[in-house]
């Protein structure tokens, strides 16, 4: 079982409040324990889960949300012959927050091979949920075939292109992008230029003091290249976010979490709710990773995002499933 | 008179179908490779991943991954289904030429078939 990482405390500048600011951040959960991650009057501190209980934020938060990712539904192989089951721990532990969350974000692997059949134990499951609502983006497992159209059939309405869109809520600006498309030989995700211009336009009337929160499948840094993890030309996306205070990047793909801070912006990607995958390097090839039984929820999980204005902290907090 | 006759049209049968078969038989042997070959899809990778046959030979892909797969040529030229464990994408290679060909769905996955006359 892999050893829990030394989290560093570091202290970053979202608000430009004149607090010190140090490069990465290395708030990973690898198995065990979840690991919090708060912002408070600009000063980042993680704990452990365990201690989270102890720790209060202090003022309700304004905007609270989770992300899954990764249900694959439709997988029934060794690493996880029921991701049903790991699905509905996820939703209960979702509804046994103290704070409903008031969506979900899926980043995307909703389904394992595209088939209607999946994407309906999806939805049925995700109806037992509090959250009022859930908002989607693709991953490569669910454009098969059809580049995507049953994709945006189910969950599309009011996106453009391949499914990519934006929405406020309580003053956070959220943007979906698609880069599990067109994928080239040898390559990495992509976005695409027809998206790249619709986001530069997006996000253009912004004011910079609004909290960007972008997500999408593939991770929007390189992970690791050997192993497809990161998007050809996410550079150009960053570049557009440049300008503002708060900007925070959730994705999936790489069924672990990670966690990265790079100037204003910060990484941050899930478990996944069915099977998880080794480390960069750990292993071969990037496939399902089979461990003992009763280790497999510990490395699955959700995570809850909690926003609060006018301190302008971002919380990120990573729960296993056990 | 007429047994001779049956023995000749016996003969003659059994060297036309000698003429027929031998070549079909020996087409491996005089060509030096094999009418059917075999690539294995694991661990996110084709394996042997270049592959060189003679145009007419057929070639399967298996993916023994516990993840799906396809197979798609960068030319557009063949494209298989999404392949689950243990499914199978067959075809012959007709038209010489050097085919790259990848994984659509995870694009590092990447292999080489190279069909000469």
């Amino acid at each position: 079982m892999p050893e829990q990482k030394d989290r560093n405390v570091i202290l970053y500048d979202h608000n430009h409040d004149g607090v010190d600011r140090r490069g990465f951040l290395k708030c990973m959960a690898w198995a065990g324990a979840g690991a919090l991650c708060v912002v408070q009057g600009g000063v980042l501190k993680s704990y452990a889960l365990n201690d989270a209980s102890k720790m209060q934020m202090a003022g309700k938060s304004d905007l609270s949300f989770v992300q899954i990712s990764d249900s694959h539904m439709g997988f029934n192989k060794a690493a996880n012959p029921d991701v049903v089951a790991t699905m509905k721990v996820a939703i209960d532990k979702i509804n046994a927050m103290p704070v409903a969350p008031e969506f979900i974000l899926h980043t995307g692997d909703i389904s394992h091979l595209s088939k209607p059949s999946e994407f309906d134990t999806v939805d049925q499951l995700l109806k037992s949920a509090r959250a009022k609502d859930v908002f989607f983006v693709p991953g490569e497992h669910d454009v098969l075939e059809d580049n995507g159209q049953q994709y945006r059939d189910r969950y599309g309405k009011n996106t453009k292109g391949d499914g990519w869109y934006s929405f406020d809520k309580n003053g956070v600006h959220f943007v979906g992008l698609v880069n599990v498309m067109n994928l080239k030989a040898g390559g990495m995700g992509s976005l695409g230029t027809d998206q790249l211009k619709w986001m530069k336009d997006d996000v253009s009337h912004l004011s910079k003091s609004t909290p960007v929160i972008v997500f999408a499948h593939v991770p929007l840094w390189t992970v690791y290249l050997e192993w497809g993890w990161g998007t050809e030309d996410s550079a150009q996306a960053l570049s557009y976010l440049k300008r503002f205070g708060s900007v925070t990047v959730l994705n999936g793909h790489i069924h672990q979490t990670m966690q990265k801070v790079e100037g204003n912006i910060t990484f941050h990607t899930a478990t996944s709710t069915a099977f998880p995958q080794p480390h960069p390097g750990a292993a071969p090839s990037p496939g399902p990773m089979k461990v003992p039984a009763e280790q497999l929820r510990s490395l699955l999980g959700v995570t809850d995002v909690n926003y609060v204005r006018k301190r302008h902290s971002l919380a990120l907090t990573d729960s296993s499933l056990e | 008179m007429k047994r001779l006759g049956w023995i000749s049209s016996f003969a003659v049968l059994m060297m036309a179908l000698v003429l027929i078969v031998v070549p079909m038989l020996d087409k491996s042997a005089v060509a030096g490779r094999p009418a059917a070959v075999e690539i294995k899809i694991d661990n996110f990778s084709f394996v042997p991943p270049t592959v060189t046959v003679k145009a007419g030979t057929q070639i399967t892909w298996t993916n023994k991954d516990d993840i799906p797969h396809n197979v798609v040529s960068e030319d557009k030229s063949f494209k298989s289904k999404v392949l689950d464990t243990d499914e199978k994408f067959t075809m012959t290679a007709t038209k010489p030429g050097i085919y790259t060909y990848y994984c659509s769905i995870h694009p590092k996955m990447t292999g080489k078939l190279v069909v000469e006359q």
